[in-house]
């Protein structure tokens, strides 16, 4: 590895970091709303735990839970939250294949497509 | 118990748990799990949905400080998360097929071997052993910052870190953990990178790998809002807290407090599972 590589590396780290601290106060943010509101307005609890029932489609589909937020629902606010936080990695992976691409390194525009690929297949393949 | 309790309750055990987490590096989700299921008693798959979420949190939030840094090797990284995301959908489909008891018996048992090696992680220096390879081939071997200068490192054993990478990705994937610990076995010891860009590297990975087994969590409803709001807030603060005190603080005393603790969760753990209790 030579010395102009290294350095567009660092870069691209620096840019990471930033994206990677967005994506979670961003998250944070929506979480803490959606949580507080949650407890506002639920004082009694909604859901027994002991037994797993899983979510409504409203709540795990990213259809449901855009419709749910926008309503100002507040487990719909949790979940966009949530799915804000799921969505950073894979946005920091979408930004290596550029990232790659800007050097030339192809070998790693695939790998990274890979993994990607992989990432986008876990959040929309079930539906 | 109304939901502010509840959620409080689930909050500061949560906060604790990511704060031990940290210290230790095994990462807020081996608390967060056995809390949940053995002291609530939360449905397993509930619990393992909102730590995998807490996962991400705490690994985002703390890659970011880490990269500036310039140890994590990107290619590395980014090459070995093809096996950790295979894996964690691997997993993370297994657990629809796998009975609670089972999961409960596997998270035991990677809880001991976690807590095993939290102690015995020696920081030795890793030998070089020269270009291999592969790992050439790849554009691997690279250079981090030691004593003032860039040293520069040559990677081996790709076939062997990747093949324990995809084990990492399925234990994350069936489990809610990051699975560091396996991550930083696979570097450290089968592709030879030394210890500081092993470990960060590893938690910069295991970010995407939570990822990858959170959307199918997601999707098959496994994420429950009111259940994973105080887990996610509690570990990405209590993770903060704990990186910041590791910073300053020898951690020595408190490791061997935690890989105890996490022992007993680990035999209650196998325990109730063995016994039908999940």
């Amino acid at each position: 590895m030579t010395g102009p590589t290294e350095q567009a590396d660092k870069k691209i780290d620096e840019w990471m970091g930033l994206l990677l601290r967005a994506g979670v106060v961003l998250a944070a943010t929506l979480v803490l709303t959606g949580g507080a509101l949650y407890l506002v307005r639920h004082p009694a609890p909604l859901i027994n735990y002991r037994v797993f029932q899983g979510e409504p489609p409203d709540f795990r589909t990213i259809h449901g839970i855009a419709t749910e937020a926008k309503a100002f629902s507040a487990r719909g606010l949790i979940q966009l939250g949530l799915l804000i936080l799921i969505a950073t990695p894979v946005a920091r992976v979408a930004f290596s294949v550029f990232a790659f691409t800007y050097e030339r390194d192809w070998k790693y525009v695939c790998f990274t497509l890979v993994v990607l690929g992989l990432l986008i297949y876990s959040l929309f393949g079930q539906t | 118990m109304n939901s502010l309790e509840f959620t409080s309750l689930i909050a500061a055990g949560s906060l604790l748990g990511g704060f031990l987490g940290a210290l230790t590096g095994l990462g807020g989700g081996v608390v967060v799990v056995p809390m949940l299921t053995l002291i609530f008693h939360v449905d397993i798959h509930y619990a393992i949905g909102a730590a995998l979420v807490s996962v991400i949190a705490t690994s985002s939030g703390a890659a970011a400080a880490y990269v500036r840094e310039g140890y994590s090797n990107i290619r590395v990284g980014m090459f070995l998360e093809i096996a950790t995301t295979l894996g964690a959908l691997t997993g993370a489909a297994l657990v629809l097929h796998l009975h609670a008891s089972v999961i409960a018996v596997i998270f035991g048992a990677v809880l001991i071997y976690s807590a095993y090696a939290s102690l015995h992680h020696s920081q030795h220096a890793t030998q070089d052993l020269g270009p291999d390879k592969i790992a050439t081939w790849l554009h691997m071997d690279s250079t981090y910052p030691a004593a003032g200068k860039l040293e520069s490192y040559h990677v081996r054993g790709v076939p062997a870190g990747f093949a324990l990478m995809f084990v990492a990705g399925v234990l994350s994937g069936l489990l809610g953990i990051g699975s560091g610990a396996v991550k930083v076995l696979a570097m450290d010891r089968a592709m030879k990178l030394p210890f500081k860009v092993s470990t960060t590297t590893s938690n910069f990975m295991i970010g995407v790998t939570a990822a990858a087994g959170a959307g199918i969590y997601l999707s098959r409803g496994y994420i429950d809002p009111g259940l994973a709001m105080p887990v996610m807030l509690g570990v990405l603060v209590g993770s903060l807290a704990g990186a910041r005190v590791l910073a300053v603080a020898q951690a020595r005393v408190l490791r061997i407090l935690f890989a105890t603790v996490i022992g007993a969760l680990a035999i209650e753990m196998i325990y109730s599972g063995l016994a039908g209790k999940f």
